[in-house]
């Protein structure tokens, strides 16, 4: 064992399946995620909109909106504390026995196996959060430098006054005057909110750092600024980081490793390197198909075809299927197999089957 | 995220089905159901009234030998202080409150609905005048307002018909005009403007049928103020007179004789209550059904 | 700020300007002759004559009107035609009963509308939710008057709790309050309720619960102020009604307010009283919105700078 694996992964969310279960549909949220971020790493999980992307960083928080959403099965640890574990047999045969076989609406398929209490202490102090909507993400009715130090005095024992010192110093510290605190968010621009949302979630230093879509809201040269300065404050923390995105650019900017995930599951991962230049799956090819190219100017964008699938459904074959241009019959009725073509670089899809993991689902 | 393509009206692609939709929707809701059902069967008892019931005897005439008389088998509401039969009485005045009711509201919403679309449409100083004759009819608490109105006019049905509209016609002048405002300028009515529609089709092709869904909800529980206000007219002695049983001059009656004869006041109060209940519940699944965003 | 107070200020006098004027209008339009109504059946021609010139009820209506405007400013709202007295003292003599009245009906309904609206929107589509918001249903439905009527049966006439009517003892204003304040205590409930469910959904809740903030410290801090904001708006159109209603509830209990004065009044055919009666409460009415308005400034920073 090196050095690496002995510290527990930053993150370690499998077959994660989270459910949003209507009055009369269900949506399938997140089909058997598996993600992975080691200690100090930055990880980009990468796909369309209605993928599961927030879906997935949500349920880290355990902040999954419930009702209506329910998370069916699967494990989520952060830095080696397990926060949902699946039922064990006679764990599953209890709620049986209490609710009966019927699909119980609040029926959870997985045990907390932390407190509330403790879901608290870790939110804001261990695992932060960044959300995708500055403009709505700050309460508008709260000065920035009370939002900043609520989440200081809530997690240390800090007077009032230190609290908001110390959020004036993380206003500075992402490029805001520390006069303005007192100002409302309304009286900040996109960019300037999303720094305040960057200084709150960092003002404990958290150990891991979930950032959904951080930059997709603001203009293009703002959003560069504030990658910048996430990246420095990162490395000066050695946070671990969750970066989810649907621009590729992006990810080759901060991240260290690449999940792409599709219709709820992950359908590549493996380090920057493995996923641009060893492209495996037909679907991270599509994603790279239709980006611009600079050194190119005469090759023309080749969109994926199609929609997202229908959330509502569950695929029994591979959900990209009807977009792809190599699927084939298999690929429509059965389950993609694994492969790993490295230790670390995998893909669940029908195209490797031949060279695919004897064992199956073998965990990334 | 609600309205994907700007360029067409919410709902524009499933045209069709929106009615059904809502119906459907509607048809869930038990509790707004319940409340229609109440109103059909209210209406119907209203309209067929005279099959069951001798106007004449049960509002007019009087029996003292069985004044007062508790509720009972043959009076199920029982009998007032001059021997009528108050379930008679209670179906005839049923007639009273809903006719009143819907013509005032009825009237107040043409009335109302023209001044909110010019008012919005137009804007500038038609709007202005519009919306400051609004302000002074609102600033006037609205029971005050029917108070005074009806007893300058004096207590007629007509009268209290006017009194009554007036009280609504600022609220629907100003929801119809937000209403319109808020998709005068949406994007699919500008386009519909960019290819050439003319005004008046644009007000019925793409502004009316988006505002109609605040106007049925309003509608509604308008009805179920106004009737309530009725009630309130006549028990205070301003709205409808004897012998006409009104509910709210049937209270008013009963109230003499409470101490013994609680039934008097209690039972056409519980009709009132009801009636409005299932405006309410009507109003609010409505309200629900149109925008299921807000449940 | 106070600019903006000065400047809402302002715009309430053409709009009072406008009330008297409707009033004063349709008040005229009442049938029958004002002198001969003072003077009774047995009253000849030139008697009437000679007091409708004394009163200026032979010049025209604008003319009138103009006198009118100009006592008023002067804080003076004529003399009631019935008992000769001056307006203003009558309705300042019951002014006092009416305030102590609505008063007591708001608060009695705000302190038990907002935890009820909020407690159902926390615990959404819950038993919780139901039964208060079954509760609010039946409250908004339930007319006033017959409410009071209900009241006095039960507390007053069959348990012997309350007075039935009167206005001497502190007991006496309970029932009226709770049956003026009921309806707008369900109406304020309802509007709580649906201002907190949708500013829960905002998305500055879900990040104040990723800084590790239990649900009552998310709720009170965060979605409170918030939510307020439509509220108040309703609270101020609702303290309107209970203006309004107070005449009912006046009436059923006998309380010595401006409520009762006016439907005295209204049916002596006493303008001058009718008028002043209406006035007062427009102002208050005004006042009272005027005040949430300013509430809405404390609430709201984005209102603040607005105004700056």
């Amino acid at each position: 064992m090196t050095e690496k694996e002995k510290t527990p992964p930053a993150l370690w969310i499998r077959d994660l399946s989270v459910e949003f279960r209507g009055r009369n549909s269900t949506v399938y949220a997140l089909s058997g995620l598996n993600l992975k971020i080691n200690k100090g790493e930055t990880l980009g999980l990468v796909g369309e909109t209605g993928a599961g992307k927030t879906t997935a960083g949500l349920s880290v928080l355990g902040l999954v909106a419930s009702p209506p959403g329910v998370i069916t099965g699967g494990s989520i640890s952060v830095a080696g504390k397990e926060i949902i574990a699946p039922l064990t047999g006679d764990e599953a045969e209890l709620v049986r026995k209490r609710w009966g076989e019927k699909k119980h609406r609040f029926d959870p398929g997985v045990k907390r196996c932390v407190s509330e209490e403790e879901m608290m202490e870790m939110r804001g102090r261990h695992v932060s959060m960044i959300f995708q909507d500055p403009m709505t993400s700050l309460n508008p009715v709260i000065t920035v430098e009370k939002q900043i130090s609520e989440v200081i005095s809530k997690h240390t024992d800090v007077s009032g006054s230190e609290a908001l010192r110390r959020a004036g110093d993380m206003l500075e510290l992402v490029g805001i005057p520390r006069s303005r605190g007192k100002e409302y968010p309304h009286q900040f621009s996109g960019g300037m909110k999303q720094r305040v949302v960057i200084a709150m979630a960092l003002a404990l230093s958290p150990e891991l750092l979930i950032a959904d879509e951080p930059t997709t809201a603001l203009d293009v040269t703002i959003q560069a600024q504030v990658l910048d300065m996430m990246k420095k404050l990162r490395d000066e923390n050695r946070t671990s980081m969750l970066m989810i995105t649907h621009d590729l650019g992006i990810v080759a900017d901060i991240c260290d490793r690449v999940s792409v995930i599709y219709a709820g599951r992950v359908v590549e991962h493996g380090t920057l390197s493995d996923v641009f230049d060893h492209t495996l799956h037909p679907y991270t090819k599509g994603l790279f198909a239709s980006l611009p190219d600079l050194e190119n100017r005469e090759t023309r964008l080749k969109p994926i075809r199609g929609l997202m699938p229908d959330p509502s459904i569950r695929y029994t074959g591979c959900p990209f299927a009807d977009r792809c241009d190599e699927a084939s019959e298999v690929c429509r009725k059965e389950a993609p197999p694994v492969y790993h073509r490295t230790e670390d670089h995998m893909t669940v899809c029908h195209l490797y089957r031949d060279k695919a993991d004897k064992k199956g689902m073998r965990e990334t | 995220m609600r309205n994907e393509n700007p360029q067409l009206p919410p709902g524009a692609e499933k045209k069709k089905s929106r009615f059904g939709d809502t119906w459907k929707r509607l048809a869930e809701n038990k509790a707004a159901m319940a409340g229609l059902f109440f109103l059909l069967f209210l209406i119907f008892m209203a309209l067929t009234a005279d099959l069951f019931f001798d106007y004449q005897k049960s509002c007019v005439d009087l029996n003292i030998a069985s004044r007062l008389q508790w509720p009972s088998a043959e009076h199920w509401f029982g009998t007032d202080e001059f021997g009528r039969d108050m379930f008679a009485r209670v179906v005839f005045g049923s007639r009273i409150s809903l006719s009143i009711g819907f013509a005032a509201v009825a009237f107040g919403l043409f009335i109302g609905g023209i001044m909110g679309a010019v008012s919005g449409y137009f804007g500038g100083a038609i709007d202005n005048i519009i919306m400051r004759l609004c302000d002074i009819f609102l600033a006037v608490p609205m029971m005050l307002m029917a108070i005074v109105i009806v007893a300058a006019l004096g207590t007629s049905i007509l009268n209290l018909v006017i009194a009554l509209a007036i009280s609504c016609v600022p609220i629907f002048a100003r929801i119809v005009r937000s209403a319109v405002l808020s998709v005068r300028d949406a994007e699919y009515v500008e386009a519909a403007r960019a290819i050439g529609g003319k005004t008046g089709h644009i007000i019925f092709r793409y502004i009316l049928p988006n505002c109609i869904g605040p106007i049925i909800v309003q509608t509604t529980l308008r009805i179920a103020a106004t009737i309530s206000n009725i009630a309130a007219l006549s028990f205070i002695g301003l709205g409808v007179q004897a012998p006409r049983p009104e509910w709210g001059a049937l209270l008013s009656g009963g109230r003499n004789f409470i101490r013994d004869s609680s039934y008097l006041a209690t039972i056409p109060g519980i009709c009132i209550m009801l009636t409005i209940l299932s405006l309410n519940l009507l109003g609010d699944g409505l309200r629900d059904a149109l925008d299921p965003r807000l449940r | 700020m106070a600019k903006y107070i000065i400047k809402r200020i302002l715009y309430l006098i053409p709009v009072l300007i406008g009330v008297t004027l409707l009033v004063f209008f349709i008040m005229h339009l009442a049938p029958g002759n004002v002198a001969q109504i003072i003077l009774g059946d047995n009253a000849t021609p030139d008697q009437i004559a000679q007091l409708e010139k004394e009163m200026g009820l032979d010049q025209p209506v604008i003319v009138q009107y103009f006198r009118y405007l100009t006592g008023l400013l002067h804080g003076n709202l004529g003399n009631s035609y019935t008992t000769g007295a001056s307006v203003t003292s009558e309705i300042m003599a019951r002014f006092p009963y009416t305030i102590r009245l609505t008063v007591v009906a708001a608060v009695f309904s705000v302190i038990l509308a907002l935890p009820l609206g909020i407690l159902a929107a926390v615990r959404q589509n819950t038993w919780v939710d139901s039964v208060s918001m079954i509760f609010s249903l039946i409250g908004v439905s339930m007319p006033i008057f017959w409410l009071a009527l209900m009241l006095i049966l039960i507390f007053a006439l069959k348990l012997g709790w309350f007075p039935v009517y009167g206005a001497d003892s502190f007991k006496s204003i309970i029932l009226p309050a709770v049956s003026l304040g009921f309806m707008n205590m369900a109406s304020i409930a309802r509007t709580t309720r649906s201002a907190m469910v949708e500013t829960i959904r905002q998305d500055y809740i879900r990040t104040a619960y990723s800084k590790g903030l239990s649900e009552r410290e998310v709720i009170m801090r965060h979605a409170f102020r918030n939510g307020m904001l439509p509220t108040i708006t309703v609270i101020g159109l609702e303290i309107g009604q209970m203006l309004g209603g107070s005449v009912l509830t006046e009436t059923v209990f006998a309380w010595p307010g401006v409520g009762r004065l006016m439907i005295q009044a209204i049916n002596g055919r006493d303008t001058p009283t009718v008028m002043g009666c209406i006035i007062l409460m427009t102002v208050c009415f005004a006042l009272v919105n005027l005040a949430v308005d300013l509430l809405y400034g404390v609430f709201d920073p984005r209102v603040r700078t607005m105004y700056r």
